[in-house]
């Protein structure tokens, strides 16, 4: 006798795709605080992991053993005043990494030459500008990103305001600093106390490092180009934009008189941040990530 | 010395002759301004603490920013000594310990005791005063270091508003407490709209006037008088309600 499981042929349906995201490892117990990064190696076998105050290095086949190669946790805990915000590996030399801190300042690691890389190799900071000074000058000097050039021979740093290069040889200022939204500067207490100025903002390079990347509010983010130093505004929402549609500059009015065409300060939406970005690394195709929509803009195609 | 805090701009502002007209009338002493963001902060921080998850990086640069203020005050003489016969459980609510501000959930979960953060606890305070003065002792071993905190300890203060800040924390803590989450919320929506007032008021203010708000703060005394309370008061209409929960009325 025939077994019969089905009362009727299965018959094949069209589905929409479904994505499903399964882990496939998972490198537990080795953070206690809160994770702000991950960086993969240029040699493919090895990554970290950045908390607040350490740092770990894994190999991808061990899930369940990491080296802790920075920790900055002091054995007092009331003696804590900085933490770790960013880090990442350096894109060609495999020993090279840097991390960021909330205080503003950037550290390059060797990792051969200790194998707690608790003193760096170079110390990167700014002197802070005595007459900008404020009760907010620390929390907006704290960066929130770190991103080596492709090149490796500099790296950007995110902080609220700006956007700065340094180059690696050349440990006491940036190279180039960017505002990226200076009108804010004078709302900053307003900004501390809705907590937008601890907003943690990404940055990119563009694959021939030449132009670099951000995002900010009311959905807006914008661009540099280190070259001709000139930069832009773009909104990235649905109602301003059609597929296929050409962007058009935004700017933002700072004071005196409204064009027709701007947005004043005042108007701009604080809940509408775009804190991720990503460029293509060679092609100038972008992503950016606003509220819940992930937007995807390409050089215009003639 | 109030000439430096002017240069140290806490609310640096844009060029606006408007602003400067109405400046002049309406901006609160610089003293006051610090003071609203010093109570803002503590706030804050005291909010973290309510998280399951509190973001270290944030804690630790409100608490950064507590303690400059802070430091400020103590360098200008401001800083006010509460009556010491309330005990210095009042005391440890001023002066923040990172410690105490910055432990992980998970060592919180892991019941360490923390000194002085049960300061912050209503019940605590209400009962018993062998552990505060235990908590009191115990704070200060672990914070030998800290000339700020010697500074507070040795002051004498017999200034009339010295219990101000006991009691615009204690009216801090106990509305958090006494409200639902939700009723934190609202308390701190209606703070919004008026720091947006305050923030034109502080951000706008301080570098225009230029003749007449450096007359004006240089005749203010370390203890800002009745007299230039009450005119910040009448003057700054929408943030009356803030004011009189954050600063002494």
């Amino acid at each position: 006798p025939t077994l019969c499981f089905f009362p009727q042929v299965p018959v094949l349906r069209p589905m929409d795709l479904m994505v499903e995201a399964t882990p496939r490892r998972v490198f537990a117990n080795a953070h206690t605080y809160h994770i702000n990064s991950i960086s993969v190696n240029s040699d493919y076998e090895t990554y970290m992991s950045a908390d607040d105050l350490r740092i770990n290095l894994w190999n991808f086949e061990i899930t369940n053993q990491s080296f802790n190669i920075v920790d900055i946790k002091p054995t007092n805990m009331e003696e804590l005043t900085e933490v770790i915000t960013a880090a990442e590996f350096h894109p060609h030399h495999c020993n090279t990494f840097v991390y960021s801190s909330s205080k503003g300042t950037i550290r390059l690691c060797d990792m051969r030459t200790s194998a707690l890389c608790d003193r760096h190799a170079k110390f990167f900071e700014e002197p802070e500008d005595p007459s900008n000074r404020s009760f907010f000058s620390e929390i907006i000097s704290s960066i929130s990103d770190v991103k080596f050039s492709h090149s490796g021979r500099y790296i950007m740093t995110r902080d609220y305001l700006t956007v700065k290069v340094w180059d690696l040889n050349m440990e006491n200022r940036p190279i180039e600093t960017y505002q990226v939204h200076d009108y804010l500067r004078s709302k900053l207490c307003s900004l501390y106390e809705n907590d937008c100025i601890f907003d943690k903002f990404e940055c990119v390079w563009n694959g021939s490092d030449s132009v670099i990347m951000t995002g900010s509010y009311n959905n807006f983010f914008r661009m540099f180009d280190r070259n001709t130093k000139r930069d832009v505004t773009l909104e990235a929402s649905r109602e301003n934009s059609k597929p296929r549609a050409i962007l058009k500059p935004r700017k933002v009015c700072v004071g005196g008189k409204r064009r027709k065409d701007e947005i004043s300060v005042d108007s701009l939406d604080f809940s509408k941040k775009i804190l991720h970005t990503a460029w293509h690394p060679s092609e100038n195709i972008i992503a950016v990530a606003a509220t819940n929509n992930l937007y995807i803009f390409q050089d215009k195609v003639n | 010395m109030f000439v430096r805090g002017l240069k140290r701009k806490c609310f640096d502002g844009e060029e606006d002759i408007e602003g400067t007209l109405a400046g002049i009338k309406a901006i609160p002493s610089y003293n006051l301004q610090r003071q609203s963001l010093l109570d803002m902060s503590l706030v804050k921080l005291q909010l973290c603490h309510m998280l399951v998850e509190p973001n270290l990086c944030r804690s630790v640069l409100i608490a950064n920013t507590v303690r400059q203020i802070q430091e400020e005050m103590t360098q200008d003489g401001t800083w006010q000594m509460i009556n010491t016969q309330s005990t210095g459980q009042a005391s440890l609510d001023r002066l923040v310990s990172t410690d105490i501000l910055c432990r992980s959930s998970r060592e919180q979960a892991e019941g360490k005791h923390v000194p002085g953060y049960s300061t912050f606890n209503k019940d605590f305070e209400g009962d018993q005063a062998q552990d505060s003065s235990e908590t009191m002792s115990t704070a200060s071993s672990v914070q030998p270091p800290r000339n700020l905190q010697s500074n507070v300890w040795e002051m004498e203060s017999p200034q009339e508003n010295k219990g101000t800040f006991q009691k615009s924390l204690d009216q801090i803590f106990e509305t958090l407490e006494n409200k639902n989450p939700n009723s934190v919320e609202d308390l701190f929506s209606e703070v919004d709209n008026s720091y947006y007032d305050l923030d034109t008021v502080l951000t706008g203010m301080m570098s225009n006037t230029k003749m007449g708000h450096c007359d004006g703060l240089e005749t203010f005394s370390s203890t800002t008088t009745p007299a230039s309370n009450s005119n910040c008061k009448s003057d700054l209409n929408e943030l009356d309600h803030i004011v009189e929960i954050l600063v002494e009325s």
